[in-house]
């Protein structure tokens, strides 16, 4: 049992740089790989600007983006004791679109800093309200319910935001936008997400034990040391910071922080948290081969690499169900 | 690891509101290393957040706890956790993690001063002490009422705290794992720790116990050896039921009668 279990981490380690090589020679047009590789990052041979300056970045985005969602979706359903929690759910991730929304509607240029910032500044917005609205030491349903509050305010604001879109354009942007994309993505884009992703990370690396005494119950969690508003704190902004970075250059992306977390917790022996890092890991791999997916499917139009992670997702949850009625547990 | 000054702790004009309800009201008492102490009472009588309040998991509104005449308040959260093992009256664990990874959360507020040999040794143990060694690799949630019990209860003694506050550790057990419950602590108390236990047997407690604090209402309605407290007068005005307490072959026996 054990070993397997190793084995299948091993694997999804050593599916990772094959996934990385095939994202790198996923895309419009072919190109030489190994001779793009040979080329190095300084040449203008056309081969390899695609390879280095656009593949490269949009994988590594990928891999970022992935496992910050992975992360922030294995951190929730820890601190909410519920495995069907994810960072959608407490209004991060609209948060975060909101603001992004905002910058786009009054036209301001979507490849600045101005949209990533303030994306996360609206994540940040949103775990605040919703720490206020659940009150001091609030539980972790009354969290839940005021995260579903403002999560349900902030989506009535995006619909308002879109009926009055100033045009066609601004309003199809909006919605591209907010079934997520990593088409188009750079290494500004990378190194914008990067700082504010680690940041997140080190949050929640560092709230690892208040989450797994949180196993237990939040009473057995405050005997143990873990009371008070920190911890909790921590956590949420841990999320707010890797989500709203990851939303902040890449869009929504649904499902990963929910199918991850829940696929992989059987893996680590349901310790949630070891949990963080193997969801992180698994995360990146799973957006980089849904990437891999988008690029290798023709069409006129690029497929939104959010639309086909709530492909896996939808099924995922019909799964969750069947499961839950054969006499599994949730 | 536990520590070797003995701890006294005392609860000064403790008062709890809770939902713009007094909770409890002027509670004073002291426990001390060695002694068994049962807090009993009726239904909503307060026991529970009395226990919570001097686990230090609730915030009390009125006067404070203090060990060794130190404010609980003023030690660092990490430390009171290797001081004060407490384990809640109904909690269930959210992840299906195997027994003994439950039981190894008790080592929390010890960090790295634990190998993980001595980890593991001291949780195997633990789940031994509770005759729950052969759960250790079951999943929690797949565990029975009494058995999950019993491991929560590993959980608590696990850190070797000098003092264990436990809220109805009994509840769901069969009546041979209530009795080694009760030697358990016993034992631990004998070993020189304050040992408190929220109690609905009034005949375990006066068996094992070597005080006994009654609560009715949120107050201390009466406090002593279980035969000061559990006299027919007091039970009956408290619970409305007969009794008889006796010795029988030296040992305190409480016997329930029928309701008045």
């Amino acid at each position: 049992m054990l070993a397997n279990r190793n084995l299948i981490l091993l694997l999804i380690v050593c599916t990772l740089p094959i996934a990385l090589i095939a994202a790198l020679s996923s895309g419009p047009v072919s190109i030489n790989l190994v001779a793009a590789i040979a080329d190095g990052w300084h040449s203008d041979s056309s081969d390899a600007v695609i390879l280095w300056q656009l593949r490269l970045p949009r994988a590594v985005l990928a891999i970022v983006v992935g496992a910050a969602l992975g992360l922030g979706g294995a951190a929730m359903q820890g601190m909410l004791r519920n495995p069907l929690a994810e960072p959608a759910l407490l209004g991060v991730s609209s948060g975060a679109a909101l603001a992004a929304i905002l910058v786009l509607y009054y036209g301001a240029a979507v490849s600045g800093y101005l949209l990533p910032l303030l994306a996360i500044v609206g994540a940040l917005l949103a775990v605040g309200s919703v720490w206020l609205l659940a009150g001091h030491g609030a539980s972790a349903s009354r969290l839940v319910l005021a995260g579903v509050a403002i999560n349900a305010f902030l989506s009535a604001l995006m619909a308002l935001a879109l009926n009055y879109a100033p045009s066609m354009f601004a309003m199809q942007e909006i919605v591209f936008w907010l079934l997520g994309s990593l088409a188009n993505r750079g290494w500004d884009q990378v190194l914008l997400a990067l700082p504010f992703i680690v940041i997140g990370a080190i949050f929640l690396f560092l709230s690892r034990n208040y989450l797994r005494a949180l196993s237990l119950g939040e009473a057995s969690a405050a005997s143990l040391g873990f009371s008070g508003r920190r911890y909790p704190l921590l956590v949420l902004f841990g999320i707010a910071f890797a989500v709203g970075a990851s939303v902040a250059v890449a869009g929504t992306i649904g499902f990963i922080g929910l199918v991850v977390p829940h696929l992989m917790r059987p893996l680590v022996g349901q310790d949630p948290g070891r949990l963080l890092w193997v969801s992180a890991l698994a995360g990146a791999l799973l957006l980089l081969l849904a990437d891999v997916l988008v690029l290798n499917t023709v069409g006129a139009q690029e497929l939104r690499i959010g639309a086909v992670t709530a492909f896996i997702g939808a099924p995922f949850f019909f799964w969750l169900i069947v499961r839950s009625r054969q006499g599994g547990n949730l | 690891m536990s520590e070797p000054n003995p701890q006294i702790l005392r609860c000064h004009s403790l008062g709890l509101n809770r939902h713009q309800r007094q909770v409890l009201e002027g509670i004073d008492c002291a426990f001390s290393p060695g002694e068994l102490t049962a807090v009993i009472g009726p239904n909503g009588a307060g026991k529970s957040s009395l226990l919570g309040c001097l686990a230090g998991v609730l915030p009390c509104t009125a006067g404070q706890v203090s060990v060794n005449e130190q404010p609980g308040s003023s030690i660092p959260r990490a430390e009171w956790a290797k001081l004060c093992a407490f384990l809640p009256q109904q909690e269930s664990p959210a992840w299906s993690m195997p027994a003994q990874d439950l039981v190894a959360l008790g080592l929390l507020p010890w960090g790295r001063s634990f190998s993980r040999v001595q980890r593991q040794a001291r949780v195997r143990a633990a789940l031994q002490q509770v005759d729950a060694g052969d759960l250790a690799l079951r999943p929690v949630t797949q565990l029975s009422g009494g058995e999950q019990r019993r491991v929560q209860l590993a959980r608590l003694l696990v850190g070797d705290a000098p003092m264990l506050i436990a809220d109805e550790p009994g509840a769901a057990l069969d009546i041979r794992h209530q009795l080694q419950l009760m030697e358990t602590f016993r034992q631990q108390a004998d070993a020189g720790k304050i040992v408190v236990l929220a109690i609905h047997d009034l005949g375990l407690a006066a068996r094992y116990c070597d005080r006994i604090l009654l609560l009715e209402n949120g107050q201390l309605r009466a406090r002593g050896t279980p035969a000061d407290v559990l006299t027919r007068a007091q039970v009956a005005d408290v619970y409305g039921i007969s009794s008889e307490f006796r010795w029988r072959e030296g040992r305190p026996e409480f016997i329930a009668g029928d309701l008045t």
